[in-house]
């Protein structure tokens, strides 16, 4: 029996973007999307627009992560009210266009959803991000998609943190989902990687197309993995990289880290212990991108989420 | 009927791969064969007692970054660098002196640089080489290093792989047994690209002798502990044995099995933008050195459809996948599986009476 207070009407997403290649040598989502601008009948659904969409160009001819700045980080309020001039940062005056394509970022005109389809060097599997813990219609989508993808296993990063939210590129859109697959070498196409990627891409319309047909989403919970930290690698006085993520980590995203467990070694064979007060759960472990950001790995805490029940509402 | 493939190695000649003919190929060959395996047999029996024989080596070179977004190369010779685990690389016979090869690859990230050249026809990489060629050089020269070991990753599941250029590079075959005999943490592979060394263009050429170590699977730009390990571990493996070598160890006559190098293989592409319209095929991503068959499965198109390997033989492909290679047009390299009988190798007017006696 549902209680018809725990069901939240909420309006029918009518305009969904999908985006590839905000990093340009992140290959599924530039392959992904290149065949979905060729073939848009392979993507399109009843009922609502889905416009896929390279946000990157500049960088995916040239199969790197980005051009002046990464994009991925670009779509702050400074950026995007800067004054439009030849001297910005190629990526940011991408992000202004973004914004101006898909947004405005906050407004009423933004795109419903937006999907942005990334890769990682960390073995994290498929993976969905999340901004906000309060978003029952996105926390419905990723149960939705949890579940359609069993047996293969599909986290959810909650990115909801006064520092460490950054400002992607999905943020222009009312309700941003980051799609992250991996292990994947920058640079590659891994045909296991990309089917994933796909298939995640499709329960995700298959749930927007349900809902918006008039479907209802009981109330459930999902588990998150909350952001709560960042870091960085161990360094010398001169700020250089002294130590390595350790075997015993390496490749254990989303697993327990327990207070004394191996983190790093150094290169002279020192194993340098996890020292927090409780057991943690790291992902992005030595993502190649993130050397520069000064980021390892990212800690996070697990987290169930109580979700509401939703429908469409009928306006 | 069996045609046995000879290689001359330094006037001693080797049994190498077996080929099949028909009948009437056979007799054509007949005479031909039989004058040939008399000579075979005659150089046989000479090759149970030959020794291939040269000078001891005393300058020797490991360098990493050649491509500076390969980072386990990199991490070592940044140690060795900075005095750090620099021990080992001292042996009883020699120090292997460490080379940072592309510093400013190394310092931007990147395979190669992206930074204007000092002048339009002089991309730093050519400047870098000439520097290279003149500080471990001259290339073909008395005055060049005496062996170069090239440290590089690759993106393709190639576990620790020696790269060579001629199958009658005993010395390197020899080193390549004493890999496989006792190296534990990576298997290890060798793959000869049969070039003459005025052709071949890498770093490891300069010198009198040398290889390149290829350890993967490695994304580029990161490192790997285990994968650290492995090129550690194949560092000191090449290190023993030339100090084996040069304290006058007898190393008998051996077999290996290397992978000689056929042809490149693009990925499928659109007919008329040449833009990539597949990737490797499941079955075959990670399967470096394991036999294609003529009909398996080598990519799969995006659209679903599988393209079958159109070959006439067996091949075994390598660097799967590799992602510098993708701007190369390449998705793969394949190769034939090749026996190569080497000689018994010794030092020639050595450090001393080390080692088994004849």
């Amino acid at each position: 029996m549902t209680s018809c207070h725990n069901y939240e009407s909420l309006p029918a997403a009518r305009r969904v973007a999908i985006f590839g290649g905000t990093h340009g040598n992140e290959m599924s989502g530039v392959t992904l999307v290149n065949q979905w601008i060729k073939n848009e009948t392979e993507i399109q659904r009843p009922g609502f627009q889905i416009k896929p969409f390279i946000t990157n160009p500049r960088a995916v001819e040239k199969c790197t992560r980005y051009i002046d700045t990464d994009l991925n980080r670009a779509f702050t309020t400074e950026n995007l009210s800067a004054e439009k001039s030849e001297d910005l940062p190629y990526e940011v005056s991408r992000a202004q266009e973004i914004n101006r394509l898909f947004g405005p970022k906050g407004s009423q005109e933004a795109y419903d959803v937006i999907f942005d389809l990334h890769n990682t060097t960390s073995n994290m599997g498929g993976t969905l991000i999340l901004e906000s813990s309060k978003d029952d219609c996105n926390l419905q989508m990723v149960h939705y998609v949890q579940n359609a993808l069993i047996p293969m296993s599909c986290s959810v990063l909650l990115t909801e943190h006064p520092t460490l939210k950054y400002a992607a590129s999905r943020s222009v859109a009312k309700r941003p989902v980051g799609v992250e697959v991996g292990p994947q070498p920058h640079g590659t196409i891994r045909g296991d990687v990309l089917d994933t990627m796909k298939k995640i891409i499709k329960h995700a319309l298959d749930f927007i197309q349900l809902f918006n047909e008039g479907k209802e989403f009981s109330p459930c919970t999902v588990d998150v993995y909350r952001i709560t930290e960042s870091v960085d690698y161990p360094r010398d006085k001169d700020g250089n990289i002294s130590a390595m993520i350790h075997t015993d980590l390496q490749d254990r995203d989303w697993q327990a880290l327990n207070p004394g467990d191996p983190m790093f070694l150094t290169f002279d064979g020192r194993t340098i212990p996890y020292e927090g007060d409780s057991t943690v759960y790291p992902t992005f472990i030595n993502e190649a991108a993130y050397y520069e950001k000064q980021q390892a790995f990212v800690i996070t805490r697990k987290e169930t989420l109580t979700v509401k029940g939703i429908r469409v509402s009928q306006t | 009927m069996r045609l046995y493939n000879t290689v001359e190695l330094r006037g001693y000649t080797a049994i190498t791969d077996t080929v099949h003919l028909s009948e009437r190929e056979a007799e054509r060959h007949s005479e031909h064969n039989y004058s040939k395996l008399r000579v075979r047999e005659r150089y046989s029996s000479q090759m149970d007692r030959s020794m291939a024989c040269s000078p001891p080596l005393s300058r020797v070179v490991v360098s990493g970054g050649t491509h500076g977004n390969e980072l386990a190369g990199v991490c070592l010779v940044k140690e060795w660098l900075r005095g750090d685990s620099a021990p080992c690389l001292e042996r009883s016979s020699f120090t292997a002196q460490p080379l940072l090869a592309n510093p400013r690859a190394t310092e931007q990230g990147v395979q190669n640089t992206t930074l204007a050249p000092p002048s339009p026809s002089d991309p730093y990489e050519l400047v870098r080489a000439r520097e290279l060629d003149s500080l471990l050089g001259p290339k073909g020269s008395d005055e060049a290093v005496d062996f170069i070991c090239d440290l590089h990753n690759t993106t393709a599941n190639m576990g620790a792989s020696l790269i060579l250029y001629s199958l009658s590079d005993y010395f390197c075959l020899h080193m390549l047994h004493h890999l496989q005999t006792h190296m534990q943490l990576a298997p290890v592979y060798c793959v000869v690209f049969e070039e003459p060394p005025s052709a071949a263009y890498s770093l490891d050429t300069i010198g009198k002798r040398g290889l390149a170590l290829e350890v993967g699977p490695l994304p580029h730009g990161l490192v790997r502990a285990d994968v650290l390990s492995q090129m550690s571990e194949g560092v000191k493996l090449i290190l023993d044995f030339i100090d084996l070598f040069n304290r006058g160890t007898l190393f008998p006559p051996c077999q290996v099995e290397v992978y000689r190098k056929l042809e490149g293989l693009d990925f499928p592409r659109e007919l008329q933008s040449g833009e990539l319209n597949g990737t490797v095929h499941p079955e075959r991503q990670d399967r470096d050195f394991r036999v294609l068959n003529p009909g398996d499965p080598l990519f799969l198109r995006f659209d679903g459809e599988t393209v079958r390997f159109k070959g006439e033989r067996p091949v075994y492909p390598f660097f799967i996948n590799e992602a510098a290679y993708y701007e190369k047009k390449l998705a793969l390299w394949t190769a034939e599986r090749v026996s190569v009988s080497v000689p018994a190798l010794r030092v020639r007017g050595g450090l001393g009476g080390a080692g088994g006696g004849d």
